[in-house]
């Protein structure tokens, strides 16, 4: 086979830190390439020499097709062929279907849009991928999965021979992955290139042909992909072993601090009841739009449910807002923790303190220092947040520990229920396992945890009990000790 | 065809000529002045000011950017331009030319600002008309303009036809300019690369940089083509008040973003277009001739413009929250 892509000794100096150092990665035609690794472990910087945004140190060749690219510019490395889908995708989503695969076309000087032969381009290119869009649908219309089949269109009528695809699979369902795994199948038949670019352990794995780990900016190697398992891999990402096993944990089986009975919201989720014990971790285990974060929502009063029940402690509760959920001792922690859970550019110690401005305030209302400080210092000490200064702004925290900043600003409060709606989506190996250290404290202390998640190890090895959750509905009720993955796998995506 | 058309019975360009339609024939039945040839030219020309800034913040808005000095611009356009007009024998060409390369050199500067130090558009226009305004005045020390020359007072009047009634009718400066406003702002969006790109580049800046388009130069054309705009409706107005007066602009910027609002191009950018606007700006002056033709203080007026636009807005959002919760629906069915 003829090689597409050869680096030899990619290295990158940003002042004092060395992004990458003496990466070797060859690349053959039609091959699918994944490069994993932690955030900050430079698979970005590795990207952005590829597409030539970024000029690797002296000392480093770049090969493409045999070629020797002494000075790769970004529009060199499209003439290339390379094309890179990045994770949000970079559409217009107020332009249609057709407009957005021809982007290219609306270029250069002034001149007349020609939208018969954008049409015809874009046609062209669904052929090519065998998939079929109404050209004339905005964007902002498609789910998620007809949007990235937009993006990969647009690097097809750009004649891309390397697609670059960043963490593709995050917000796709099961089922849309299986798409988009067919389409790589079909490229990979037509000699086209794909790396994917992951810091998680998925679903594109089943059709790559070999891995490449990277870890703090170096190459650990270059492995065949079906000589992969995902705990080899975490072990590689992360230089440690995490080895979670399925097992029983007692729970008390004193009253339930929350029962929902025959909770119900009109195309929502419908006919929702379960029982939620102190102590207990409750796994929520279901897809984007099984309408998991719906009934989370409800529980935490932000909407409101048609009919049924919620009794907090044994009282039934009407949560009018989620004023009145927090003041029954329920806290909920949002999926999207940039856009609902925190106040990026405010610093680490205002956003614990979010929550419980009111207890922390002396006799004339204004911020008793003592106590902010005292909170403020608990939590980063309890949660083992790892922070320069409680002043730093909290934008400069990574996923892991602005996530347990989250957390923190309602432990604050001494919930007795503590919802989590996906709380290790897009943090890495070794942050995904500090909050599950967190979550397991909590529950020794007492607090009910509601763990929403769509990733079936995350809630069979940490929850003691997982209910699946599809098409509004609950399917069924799950125990860690006797069920398998591939159990759980099967029933959420059935 | 069918299709086109179904299309454009859901579109809110749809309701609002519905809504223009039902004022329309509200006021033809009421008062029998409404539905004249001379009352419609004179809602022509007495809105061609407002009309002109529309078509040409309607494009800055789309871009996802904002612009609240085009007042001032063009008042700067206007005294600069008349000023040598009343000097030197420049004629119509001559003045024209003069207000809008002052007013597209006001916008360029606009943007150059913006773009290089990265300011927040609203902010830095504000900062800017301050700028413009306030050295407009401290150089003519507020002196009004009411000697303007002959040429330029009697205006231009095209096709006049006399009708039965023995009146003339015409089409004057203020409607010449007006429709080439909006026909320009029609071809730029709608038929050329750069026009898609503005709204390809309101849609998502970010995706539109990695797409390689030139974001400086684009900030330059928007900025500098409601330059060009506010020096065009400075002489527009100008002709019509013959006379020049530093402050009689200022204070316009809200009527005129109002009218484009209510047109369906949003603050947030990607939408709007000219078609829209025209027909937002055709609603507000509608509404406001027929108040005063049904003879309404027009201490009312400001009052029901404010409330048609919140009228609109809130709808508009309504229809969007119902929207995401039958997309929800959707999602659970499947």
């Amino acid at each position: 086979m003829s090689l597409f892509l050869q680096l030899s000794n990619i290295s990158k100096r940003f002042g004092g830190v060395l992004a990458l150092q003496d990466i070797d990665l060859t690349l053959e035609a039609g091959e699918v390439h994944c490069i994993v690794g932690e955030n900050g472990s430079g698979k970005s910087t590795l990207i952005k020499v590829i597409t030539g945004s970024m000029a690797p140190s002296p000392g480093g060749q770049i090969i493409i097709e045999g070629r020797e690219e002494s000075r790769l510019t970004p529009s060199r490395s499209v003439a290339c062929g390379i094309q890179v889908i990045y994770q949000d995708l970079s559409l217009f989503p107020n332009l249609t279907v057709a407009e957005n695969i021809g982007i290219a076309q609306h270029l250069g000087g002034l001149h007349a849009v020609d939208w018969v032969g954008m049409r015809k381009n874009a046609r062209v290119a669904m052929d090519k991928l065998g998939v079929s869009l109404d050209l004339d649908a905005t964007v902002a219309q498609l789910p998620i999965s007809g949007r990235q089949i937009v993006a990969i269109c647009r690097a097809m009528a750009a004649d891309a021979r390397l697609l670059i695809m960043d963490e593709p699979t995050a917000s796709l369902s099961r089922s849309e992955v299986d798409v988009l795994l067919q389409l790589v199948r079909d490229l990979k038949k037509k000699g086209i290139c794909v790396i994917f670019v992951s810091h998680r352990l998925d679903e594109v794995m089943e059709v790559a042909d070999r891995v490449t780990v990277l870890r703090d900016g170096r190459k650990l190697g270059t492995f065949p992909a079906s000589e992969m398992n995902s705990r080899k891999l975490g072990l590689l990402m992360t230089g440690k072993e995490f080895d979670y096993v399925a097992e029983k944990k007692a729970v008390s089986d004193g009253p339930p601090c929350l029962s929902v009975a025959n909770l119900s919201r009109a195309g929502e989720y419908a006919d929702i009841s379960f029982e939620l014990r102190p102590g207990e971790i409750l796994g929520l285990l279901g897809l984007l739009g099984s309408g998991r974060t719906e009934l989370a929502l409800s529980l935490f009063g932000m909407t409101r449910p048609d009919s049924g029940e919620i009794r907090v402690n044994g009282r039934a509760v009407k949560l009018r807002s989620n004023r009145e959920a927090v003041a029954s001792g329920i806290a909920y922690v949002p999926e999207d923790r940039l856009k609902h859970g925190l106040v990026l550019d405010q610093p680490i110690s205002t956003n614990l303190l979010l929550a419980v401005f009111k207890l922390v305030v002396d006799r004339f209302g204004m911020f008793d220092r003592r106590k902010t400080t005292a909170v403020v210092q608990q939590w980063i000490h309890d949660l083992t947040i790892k922070v320069g200064q409680p002043d730093d702004a909290v934008k400069t925290l990574s996923g892991g520990n602005q996530q347990r900043v989250v957390i923190g600003k309602w432990l604050a409060r001494n919930p007795g229920i503590l919802i989590l709606d996906s709380p290790t989506a897009g943090v890495d190996i070794a942050a995904k396992d500090g909050i599950y250290e967190v979550v397991k404290r909590l529950a020794a202390n007492g607090v009910a945890i509601i763990m929403i998640s769509n990733e079936v190890p995350e809630v069979l090895y940490h929850c003691n009990r997982v209910l699946i959750m599809r098409n509004g509905r609950l399917r069924g009720e799950y125990q860690p000790n006797i069920s398998s993955e591939q159990e759980l796998q099967e029933a959420v995506n059935a | 065809m069918r299709e086109a058309f179904a299309r454009f019975r859901r579109s809110y360009e749809f309701w609002l000529l519905l809504a223009i339609l039902v004022v329309c024939v509200v006021l033809s039945l009421t008062t029998d002045t409404f539905l004249t040839m001379q009352n419609l030219l004179d809602l022509l020309t007495t809105n061609a000011y407002t009309g002109i800034l529309c078509a040409g913040l309607v494009v800055v808005l789309i871009a996802g950017g904002i612009d609240l000095s085009f007042a001032a611009v063009a008042t700067v356009s206007q005294y600069i331009a008349l000023t040598v007009a009343n000097a030197y024998p420049i004629g119509w060409v001559g003045t024209i030319l003069i207000a809008c390369g002052v007013g597209t050199a006001l916008g360029l500067i606009n943007a150059v600002v913006i773009y290089r130090f990265r300011m927040v558009a609203l902010i830095a226009t504000i900062a800017l008309l301050n700028v413009y305004f306030g050295l407009l005045i401290v150089f003519t020390r507020g002196e009004w303009i009411f000697v303007l020359p002959d040429w330029f007072t009697n205006g231009i009047a095209l096709f006049t036809v006399t009708g039965e009634n023995g009146y003339s009718y015409s089409l004057n400066l203020q409607i010449l300019m007006l429709i080439a406003a909006f026909a320009g702002t029609w071809v730029l969006l709608g038929r050329t690369n750069i026009g898609r790109q503005i709204y390809a580049m309101g849609g998502n800046p970010d995706a539109a940089q990695r797409a390689g388009f030139n974001m400086f130069r684009l900030n330059l054309i928007i900025f500098g083509y409601l330059g060009l705009f506010a020096g065009l409706a400075s002489v527009a107005e100008a002709q019509l008040a013959r006379s020049v007066m530093p402050n009689a602009l200022i204070g316009k910027e809200l009527d005129v973003l109002a009218a484009v609002v209510l047109g369906g191009a949003s603050l947030n950018g990607g939408v709007g277009t000219a078609f829209g606007t025209f027909l937002g700006l055709t609603l507000i002056s509608v509404m406001r001739n027929g108040m005063i033709l049904a003879g309404v203080s027009s201490y009312w007026m400001q009052a029901v413009t404010g409330l048609v636009i919140v009228a609109a807005m809130s709808l508009t959002a309504i229809q969007v929250r119902r929207g995401q919760r039958v997309r929800g629906k959707v999602g659970a069915a499947a």
